[in-house]
């Protein structure tokens, strides 16, 4: 039986993992590969990293990092960041990442979706959607996140979207639900909720996780595949081990 | 012990170098028809689909070179699928190595497809490949077309119903899951291969 995945996301940029609030004031957590060994050690299922200023800064991702990422690695990691073509995307996965993400890029470009997917396969294809409630109550989509000044505020419904990138080949979504990230005080159920009811491939949680109870929420009550993380990791608030022992013991199949 | 990884346009071919390599094994990437036949291993590695997948492999001349291969060769995620006869993504006849068919995975309410994360394998018959794998490995699979239980299998694992998540005959060798992305029990298996 399929696990589910805890994935700890490293936010990297100038080559260094930075964590900021609600997307703002990144403070330095610490050096890529370093973190990354750490994790795998710890038993983390997959790495995430996210070149969170390369999309804004109109560059793709920095290569080396991922070449030195893939030599110690033994587990699959996903590197996202300015993604905006196949070659840049080949690029990256012969650097020996396992999949790309693609978030602002595919939104300039949907048919980008289309073309990783008749490339490499959906399988290799994660769309990383930004997500926040409006003042209607709607959820739309928001652009540029890495940089405050430069985050788009889009009239795309979330949900729309997903069913969207979906027909195009997307292979998994990573839903960051903004409005309860950084802020660890669980993920948004209701708005997961809502995704997985459209999403037929993998569905990943993304924001707010906070405590053991809230990656538990996600997978009992939003039936979410894996469930992404960031601060409680780097912090230590949360250690790995601890965590899918917690999982298993409330009935939930973790890798241990 | 000379390793050669076909240089099939697989996007794992890295991943898959770097896991040899923390084995001590600096494995050749080549397409080169000569260093292939005197390898002493083969892997085929293989991210993407079928289809473009064999068309590489024509475009290369390496078909017929494959199917004359006599040492230990490893096809890895679709390098597995297309050793196999047929794979019905985007109905692609494949290499025959190992009569078997590759078919899209069974749909069931709760289960994705892609079939993408760690499962377990369950071990369906002895072979040196499944050396110290234990009672139930976890495996790092990524794949949305798999080759059925048959004759040549030799582990399992569970999507909507069991497939084969390690097959074999022969010389022919092949894993569906990613032994270079699944830590400890990726690395033995792998292992387990260049001492065969």
């Amino acid at each position: 039986m399929l696990s589910r995945r805890i994935i700890p996301c490293l936010d990297v940029r100038d080559g260094q993992v930075v964590k900021g609030v609600r997307f703002r004031d990144h403070v330095v957590m610490g050096e890529i590969v370093e973190l990354a060994l750490r994790y795998r050690d710890e038993g983390a299922d997959e790495l995430v990293f996210y070149d969170i200023t390369a999309s804004p800064e109109g560059r793709s991702v920095d290569r080396g990092w991922v070449e030195r990422v893939a030599r110690v690695i033994d587990i699959p990691f996903c590197v996202a960041g300015g993604i905006r073509s196949v070659d840049e995307a080949r690029a990256v996965l012969h650097a020996g990442a396992d999949k790309i993400s693609v978030n602002s890029p595919a939104l300039e470009r949907p048919a980008l979706i289309d073309e990783l997917a008749a490339a490499f396969g959906v399988q290799c294809v994660v769309v990383g959607i930004d997500s926040l409630r409006d003042a209607d109550g709607e959820w739309r989509v928001r652009q540029y996140t890495g940089d405050p000044a430069k985050t788009q505020a889009l009239a795309r419904r979330t949900l729309d979207w997903m069913a969207e990138v979906q027909r195009r080949g997307a292979g998994e979504i990573v839903l960051n639900c903004m409005g309860s990230d950084g802020v660890r005080r669980g993920y948004d159920l209701e708005q997961l909720r809502e995704a997985r009811a459209v999403c037929n491939v993998p569905l990943i949680a993304s924001g707010g996780a906070g405590t053991m109870e809230h990656f538990r929420d996600a997978f009992v009550e939003a039936d979410v595949d894996g469930a992404l993380a960031a601060s409680v990791f780097h912090s230590g608030a949360i250690a790995i081990p601890g965590l899918k022992r917690h999982l298993h013991d409330h009935g939930v199949v973790v890798r241990l | 012990m000379a390793v050669v990884l076909v240089d099939a346009g697989g996007t794992n071919i890295g991943s898959v170098r770097y896991a040899l390599q923390r084995l001590g094994v600096d494995a050749a990437l080549t397409a080169d028809p000569a260093r292939i036949r005197t390898a002493d291993k083969v892997i085929l590695p293989g991210v993407g689909a079928a289809g473009p997948g064999m068309a590489r492999l024509c475009e290369l001349g390496l078909v017929e070179l494959m199917r004359g291969l006599t040492q230990p060769v490893l096809g890895v995620c679709l390098g597995m699928q297309l050793l196999c006869t047929h794979s019905q993504e985007g109905d692609t006849a494949c290499l025959g190595l190992i009569p078997a068919p590759v078919g899209r995975l069974a749909e069931a309410p709760g289960l994705r497809i892609p079939h993408m994360g760690w499962n377990r394998l369950a071990a369906k018959k002895p072979h040196p490949l499944l050396d110290g794998m234990g009672e139930d490995g976890w495996a790092y699979f990524v794949h949305s077309y798999a080759v059925p239980v048959g004759e040549y299998t030799l582990a399992t694992a569970d999507h909507a119903g069991e497939f084969s998540a390690v097959i074999a005959r022969g010389n022919f060798h092949g894993m569906q899951f990613h032994p270079e992305r699944s830590a400890a029990v990726g690395a033995r298996l792998l292992k387990n291969f260049l001492s065969l």
